[in-house]
């Protein structure tokens, strides 16, 4: 565990499964969670929100709620009108988006339940509770607008009456001849899929404190961007940037939805800076529910047009994506991550894409894992089962005579977007032999000639995403506000001990023990003297903060580079102190020595003890070892794999189980695979939650009914399978690391395999779709009205 | 999530509690394990202005042999019941059933007399108590009652029970040797509610059925027994194409409810389904 610069053999961080560094304190509790936070003076807030989907403001009067015991202060959106601003849609997709005013709190107008109306600060978070009922609003009700093809019907009710249209936005892109490619197409299959709503749901709820610091202000936040955070901070409130300092503690997932900037942040500020106090507030699990932002919400119409031996000619995609009631941070943008990856995997003539973003009277989308690729990989994975069907061909073939074959990367797709690298072949075989694929298919025709009533399905889905988010110029391409870089900074203490400071910001991935890793490495340091500060806009001013599966892509990539230049200015100084010429001096596990002559050597951190004495510095060598760097990558990454499902539908009752499970995914070199492993079962059990358990039902009123975890299912580890995992790697080209990104992959991968399943299960039956979640009644209700189709009994 | 003000008292007897309610009149609620009644609480769908704690009071708690019937008191908590060999001995079907509600630390919490006296229909152990008899104890400030389980539970969420009685516990008749039990319960996750339930007794003679019992959860304003199939039931063969056709009829009685997890018609099928299923599981356990 000792390995210093002398010893013998130097065991790579790289690789090694470590147990994360961070654990202990996350599981036990005893850390920063933001709710911990308790500034000397806090007051509490809490919010009025909106009993209506769709509703005039005729009054608000908060006297009854400043009355009761304990209550501070209290305001309506009017009071804060003049301050409040408008919360930021940083990716504004076309010229002629319809982009809505969006006040943190309503003023004249509520559009959807749970949007706040009026807040209550009080010196306890029961006596703001309890004072919120002695707040009145007077509404006016104006028509819920629930659903997408409804807010678009001639005469529908307008979400933004003075936008006099619910179409946010429509968002073409072409490659090839689509019309050629399917008029010339011997098969042509078109399908609707229906990419339910879906709730974030993470662990740790949002929560904000903002305290009066000086001349500035502090802001906590449960949030994956402090530095984006900041930024809009500033221009939303025109508070100076330099006196806003944001903080993420330690943070308990985000999956997305803490890649925000919340009405509920912009308001904490604004309340400390009018009240002169520190406030704070947690939500609740319904209240967040409500109004924390929702994810997917699309309606898919998919076109296929192929060959009978199977060749694609070409695809077509047209969306609908349900905005909600306004552009959030990235809102419109997300259905367009997508946008270039319906094509998958596979080779074809042409492809167009075109989505519809709609407004609707329910809570905003936004990111959610996966974040616009796990409904285009669900799009084209679910058709392509349907297509070899269709043809009568297993459906792997059909994905074998496809795919970009390994000896043909770099691949530049039909979708515009360069592969660096993969293999295909490789990761299908190995899942293939894991899974037992030929026994499954056998057992599966023999339960079909037995007429067992709990069928067996196979499911698969041959995945690549694209992650590794972003290169800036094509983020600007897109219009999207700001880049896709991100900054390190590696500080070499006179100790000889190394401060990482990292601009990614983590809420669960565990940078603090992978950077350690990287560092130990680069560095030749142990692993143990190295400490990951992250989060706070104080300690590392600069960054662009996690989601997209970049941390490591990107930022990592960041750290490598910082450590080079760190290694870099050592050596100058080492050759100064071996009296050598610096072309001469090699840095080999943590010690400088000259070329040839192992003896004498110096160490690192001698080094670092020199730089910091600076009593003998040579000539253009300032004092301290560290060093900045930034990194922004020229392509993103794409990680693949093959996932295979064995589901066992009970036709009787139409319960769904997950028999067996099989990932092989090539997320390219891994630095720490445990911590792959853990992403990899993670996503894995969301992706299956879309296919079988999660949904956001709304009423015709837009009344969320979902608003508990009685009834929004997210399943544990008693509903999931034992997941058997493996690995491929084939390394990415974009960065030295040759790390892909593996944070949303199990996502994207895991519902579509998991749908083909359960739909190959009942194909016999003449089922060809059933819609997520593929919850047992809904699967009873195909396999009946399938039956009814044939004219009788099942 | 934070209730609105209540008052709280904790009294060590079961006459304290008794004499608490009656001084608090009708905005009064008894908590016992709270698993259900705190989430009322902090959703403010409850607004009691008093609470009664049953949590003190040591006579509530705990099972015993009570001669012909076995005793289970009604702060008695799931755990302690199902790993209670008098209630495994005595009447099997609860055990099986209670090992189904919710999940561990529900189970450690949560109480038997907080769950019936709740009477959610949803809840798994009000068609068990109709399967099994029991006898419904109850103490109030004109003294002591028992109701027959098939007459305490009147309504959604709803009992036998005068503001200002407490469920004190249960007497499960000892009457179910040569019996075989079943708990089938449908759920979407394994710690969501009962979409149905089936709770199913079976004693067998010469092969066949002698007598059968079905209580269904979930599939009405309270649990249901289900007579029409309880006869077809009766002589049927023990295979399960007799067990089944019985099954049929398990709806006969019911008025399920249409809901987020399922449609009324859907809840029939599932109901003849698992009656079945849980028919076949009786008669062979």
């Amino acid at each position: 565990m000792t390995a210093t610069p002398d010893a013998a053999e130097r065991v790579p961080e790289i690789g090694r499964a470590r147990r994360r560094k961070e654990d202990a304190r996350l599981l036990t509790g005893r850390t920063r969670w933001t709710d911990n936070l308790d500034p000397a003076g806090v007051l509490h807030v809490a919010f009025v929100r909106s009993p209506l989907a769709h509703g005039a403001i005729r009054s608000v009067d908060v006297s009854g709620a400043l009355a009761r015991p304990g209550v501070v202060a209290a305001f309506s959106g009017a009071d804060l009108a003049a301050e409040q601003g408008s919360l930021p849609c940083a990716w504004p997709v076309t010229a002629d988006i319809v982009l809505p005013d969006h006040p943190p709190m309503a003023v004249e107008e509520v559009r959807y339940v749970g949007e706040a109306v009026a807040c209550v600060v009080a010196r306890d978070r029961y006596a703001a509770a309890d004072a919120l009922e002695a707040v009145e609003v007077d509404y006016e009700p104006l028509p819920a607008v629930v659903d997408m093809a409804a807010a678009l019907a001639e005469g529908a009710p307008l979400v933004h009456a003075d936008k006099g249209t619910n179409r946010s936005f429509v968002w073409p892109f072409e490659s090839g001849d689509i019309a050629a490619a399917v008029d010339g197409a011997e098969v042509v299959l078109r399908r609707r899929y229906r990419q339910q709503r879906l709730i974030p749901a993470a662990m740790e709820p949002r929560a904000v404190v903002c305290a009066p610091e000086g001349e500035g202000f502090t802001l906590w936040s449960s949030t994956q961007v402090p530095h984006i955070l900041r930024v809009m901070l500033a221009m939303v409130t025109g508070i100076p940037e330099h006196l806003i300092r944001v903080v993420a503690p330690d943070v308990g997932g985000g999956f997305g939805s803490k890649l925000q900037v919340t009405a509920e942040e912009v308001l904490a500020l604004l309340l400390a800076r009018r009240l002169d106090r520190p406030v704070k507030w947690t939500e609740s699990r319904t209240e967040g529910f409500q109004t924390t932002h929702h994810g997917r919400d699309q309606v898919q119409d998919v076109t296929i047009a192929a060959d009978r031996d199977g060749r694609l000619r070409g695809l077509k995609v047209d969306l609908l994506a349900d905005m909600g009631a306004y552009l959030m941070l990235i809102t419109p943008g997300i259905p367009i991550l997508g946008a270039f990856m319906f094509p998958g995997i596979y080779k074809m003539d042409a492809y167009a894409f075109s989505c519809t973003g709609v407004f609707t009277t329910k809570v905003p989308t936004d990111a959610y894992r996966g974040a616009g690729r796990p409904e285009a990989t669900f799009a084209i994975e679910r058709i392509m089962d349907e297509l070899a069907a269709e043809l009568g061909m297993d459906p792997l073939e059909l994905r074998r005579r496809n795919w970009i074959r390994h000896e043909e990367f770099p691949y530049t797709g039909v979708g515009g977007l360069t592969y660096d690298s993969g293999d295909y072949e490789r990761a299908t075989a190995r899942a293939v032999e894991l899974f037992g694929y030929e026994e499954l298919r056998a057992e599966q025709a023999r339960r079909r000639e037995a007429g067992d009533p709990v069928q067996l399905g196979i499911g698969i889905s041959t995945y690549t995403e694209m992650c590794g988010l972003a290169p800036s110029r094509v983020l600007g391409e897109l219009s999207y506000a700001a880049g896709g870089w991100e900054h390190a900074s590696v500080r070499m203490l006179p100790t000889g001990k190394v401060e990482v400071v990292t601009g990614s910001t983590p809420h669960g991935q565990g940078h603090a023990t992978a950077w350690s890793q990287i560092v130990a490495d680069r560095l030749g340091v142990p692993f143990e003297d190295v400490r990951v500060l992250s989060g706070d806009t104080q300690v590392g001013p600069r960054g662009m903060d996690t989601y997209g599966s970049r941390s490591l892509v990107v930022g990592g990539t960041a750290v490598v580079r910082a450590c080079e230049r760190v290694v870099d200015k050592a050596r100058r100084l080492a050759a100064h102190l071996l009296e050598a010429d610096v072309g001469d001096v090699e840095f080999t596990d943590g010690a400088f020595a000259v070329r040839g002559t192992p003896e004498p050597s110096v160490g690192i951190q001698a080094v670092a003890l020199a730089a910091f004495a600076a009593h003998d510095l040579p000539e253009g060598v300032e004092p301290s070892l560290d060093s900045d760097a930034a990194f922004d990558p020229d392509n993103f990454s794409f990680p693949h794999g093959t996932h295979l499902c064995a589901v066992e539908v009970d036709t009787e009752t139409g319960r769904v189980s997950v028999r067996s499970y099989v990932a092989v995914d090539d997320v390219g070199k891994v630095v720490n695979p445990l911590i792959v492993e853990g992403q990899v079962h993670g996503g894995l059990a969301q992706g299956i939650a879309q296919a079988l358990y999660e949904e956001a039902v709304h009423d015709a009123e837009g009344n969320l009914l979902t608003s508990t975890m009685a009834d929004y299912l997210l399943p544990s580890s008693a509903d999931l399978p034992d997941f058997v995992t493996d690995r491929t790697e084939t390394p990415a080209t974009g960065n030295p690391l040759g790390a892909k990104g593996v944070g949303e992959a199990g996502t994207i991968a895991s519902t579509p395999a998991v749908v083909n399943a359960v739909v190959d299960a009942l194909r016999p039956y003449g089922v060809a779709d059933v819609e997520m979640p593929c919850k047992p009644e809904r699967v009873w209700r195909a396999l009946w009205d399938a039956a009814a189709r044939n004219g009788g009994a099942r | 999530m934070i209730p609105a003000p209540f008052d709280y008292v904790r009294p060590d007897s079961l006459a304290g509690a008794v004499a608490a309610l009656a001084e608090a009149g009708e905005d009064a609620k008894v908590l016992a394990g709270g698993q259900s009644l705190l989430p009322l609480l902090r959703m403010r769908l409850a607004y009691p202005e008093v609470l009664v704690d049953l949590g003190g009071i040591a006579e509530l708690r705990g099972v015993r042999d009570d001669g012909d019937f076995l005793w289970i008191g009604a702060a008695t908590t799931h755990y302690e019941v199902l790993h209670s060999s008098l209630v495994r001995e005595h009447c099997a079907l609860l055990a099986r059933a209670t090992a189904t509600v919710a999940d561990p630390a529900v189970r450690h919490r949560g109480t038997i007399g907080g769950s019936l006296a709740h009477a959610d229909p949803a809840g798994d152990l009000p068609a068990v108590a109709l399967v099994l008899d029991a006898r419904m104890a109850v103490s109030g400030p004109d003294g002591v009652r028992e109701l027959a389980a098939a007459d305490f539970f009147v309504d959604y969420l709803t009992t036998a029970m005068d503001d200002g009685e407490v469920l004190t516990g249960l007497r499960v008749p000892k009457v179910w040797a040569g019996w075989g039990f079943h708990y089938e319960k449908f759920a979407r996750t394994a710690q969501s509610w009962a979409v149905v339930g089936v709770a199913a007794a079976v004693r067998e003679r010469d092969g066949a059925v002698a007598e059968a019992r079905i209580g269904l959860t979930n599939m009405g304003a309270v649990p249901v027994r289900a007579r029409a199939a309880e006869s077809a039931a009766a002589g049927a063969g023990l295979a399960a194409g007799p067990l089944r056709a019985a099954a049929e009829q398990a709806d006969a009685e019911a008025a399920p409810p249409s809901d987020l997890h399922a449609q009324a018609d859907y809840r029939r099928h599932l109901a003849r389904v698992l009656t079945g299923r849980a028919l076949a599981a009786a008669a062979s356990g």
